[in-house]
């Protein structure tokens, strides 16, 4: 059988892999729901989670698209749905399998002029193990890990409310960071222009962009955007009493600071 | 889905969240072996040995403390379907934190357990949908998506989601707050190596900070 990337069998191969996905999360939301009716929990909580689970999802599941558009350049279509289905990333899907193909003295750009089963296999593979701990690691200790919590909390609740919340803040506090991560282009530059030398996944060349020196502050206002939107959510919840507007908070907030991200990079780089 | 009396319901929760990840582990596994087979096509060996030696260490790294550390905050029904779909900093973690928020849940209780996997199950259903429609439409889409004039948006989702997510947790916790923002402001601005492609590395970094500071301020009856 001649070999494509986008050969019917690949799609067929990976469309009852993504349904396996897709019950296993059906399966734990009909659990899920089942017990909260089970225990008298408010049924109004449960259906405004999911709808707001689903609308904030909409705008990172079309970034998700977009991977795959750009993956499946070198990769053919199956396997970037495939692997940005479950878990894994761009940055990891591409560094997976930029590795594979120079393991096999290629590149990526040289293959997506025509690859074969055997290169393929390869790449498939290094991307699937690579990334696979989580899929298992959780599995063997989640249970013995949360039990060890629970007894931690009762020796200790009050503490145990705010280590919670510290797992939360630390969390927060690295991305909060990461937001600011190329602040020091204002310093860095020579001239007002700041030049970034990466290396291209698909080549294996180095590729060097320019940004303007003040490229570093556009993710940082897109922050401030949002979080003053979200400052004004919270007004309007409290002083005009329009409660419903905390479930769709998120999602307008986010979407708001993306479409000023756009005047705002045509204005700083 | 039938639960036995002499179980509690996190115990199934664990019993089926083990079966189901363990079945879709070897379900990604069958993946290449399947196609290796149709095709009769064996691996290149050593391709594989070097994209792995290459790759695997720092991902296998990174997952096992991502696990350790994300647990806590998912719960049990999420983490086994997080860690099957994926997305978890820039998707699920913040879809459930906002699901505990808007509903005033304890992440620690049977209703925040709950109330975490719902928003993840629903997230993870929606990603997966939307995927399948982008490939359907991979045609007409391409050209909209991959619009340099949208680039910029979606270049800048993070910063968008962690500036809404990040005022209400931060509001609300400022105390604990104020060391790990600082520390992490200084890593990421003085340390030009620290970009998006480390920060998720940098999240047990800010986690461990935290709960340190956080004890010393308890301790002294700070917090």
């Amino acid at each position: 059988m001649e070999f494509s990337t986008n050969h019917p069998i690949l799609f067929a191969l990976v469309a009852v892999i993504i349904a396996a996905v897709l019950a296993q999360s059906v399966y734990f939301l009909v659990k899920s729901v089942r017990r909260a009716k089970a225990t008298g929990m408010d049924m109004k909580k449960i259906k405004k989670t999911v709808i707001t689970a689903a609308i904030f999802t909409i705008a990172p599941a079309v970034s998700i698209v977009i991977t795959v558009i750009t993956l499946s350049q070198s990769l053919g279509i199956a396997l970037p749905w495939l692997r940005l289905s479950v878990v894994g990333s761009l940055s990891y899907e591409a560094i997976a399998a930029s590795n594979a193909a120079s393991g096999m003295g290629t590149t990526l750009a040289a293959l997506a002029e025509g690859m074969t089963a055997s290169q393929y296999v390869t790449i498939a593979t290094v991307m699937t193990i690579s990334i696979m701990v989580g899929i298992w690691l959780v599995p063997v200790i989640a249970k013995r890990y949360q039990s060890g919590l629970i007894s931690f909390e009762q020796k200790d609740a009050k503490w145990s409310g705010i280590l919670q919340n510290s797992l939360f803040i630390g969390m927060i506090s690295a991305f909060v960071g990461f937001v600011f991560c190329d602040v020091y282009r204002l310093w860095s530059s020579t001239d007002g222009v700041f030049e970034v030398v990466s290396k291209d996944p698909l080549t294996g060349e180095n590729v060097t962009t320019l940004y303007s020196s003040t490229s570093g502050l556009v993710p940082v206002f897109v922050m401030v955007i949002s979080a003053v939107a979200m400052c004004l959510c919270g007004l309007l919840i409290k002083k005009l009493k329009w409660k419903w507007v905390n479930d769709y908070a998120l999602p307008i907030c986010m979407v708001l600071g993306m479409a000023l991200a756009i005047p705002l990079t045509a204005w700083l780089g | 889905m039938k639960e036995n009396k002499n179980y509690s319901y996190i115990d199934t929760v664990h019993r089926d969240g083990r079966i189901w990840n363990i079945s879709m582990m070897i379900l990604l596994l069958a993946f290449p072996v399947v196609v290796a087979l149709i095709f009769n096509a064996a691996p290149d060996w050593r391709g594989v040995g070097m994209g792995l030696i290459a790759t695997a260490p720092m991902y296998w790294a990174v997952s096992a403390i991502e696990v350790i550390t994300f647990i806590p905050m998912l719960g049990a029904g999420g983490s086994y379907l997080s860690f099957v779909t994926g997305n978890i900093s820039n998707l699920k973690l913040p879809c459930a934190i906002n699901a505990l928020e808007n509903a005033n849940a304890d992440p620690k209780s049977e209703e925040g357990e709950i109330i975490s996997t719902v928003a993840i199950a629903v997230s993870s259903i929606v990603t997966t949908v939307i995927i399948i429609l982008g490939v359907l439409l991979i045609i007409p889409l391409e050209p909209v998506l991959s619009n340099p004039a949208l680039k910029p948006a979606f270049d800048q989702m993070l910063p968008a989601l962690f500036g809404a997510l990040g005022v209400a947790l931060i509001s609300k916790n400022w105390k604990l707050a104020v060391a790990p923002v600082i520390l992490m402001l200084i890593l990421f601005i003085f340390i030009p190596a620290l970009n998006s492609s480390t920060v998720g590395i940098m999240v047990p970094v800010g986690v461990i900070f935290t709960i340190i500071v956080s004890r010393i301020l308890y301790k002294k009856g700070i917090i």
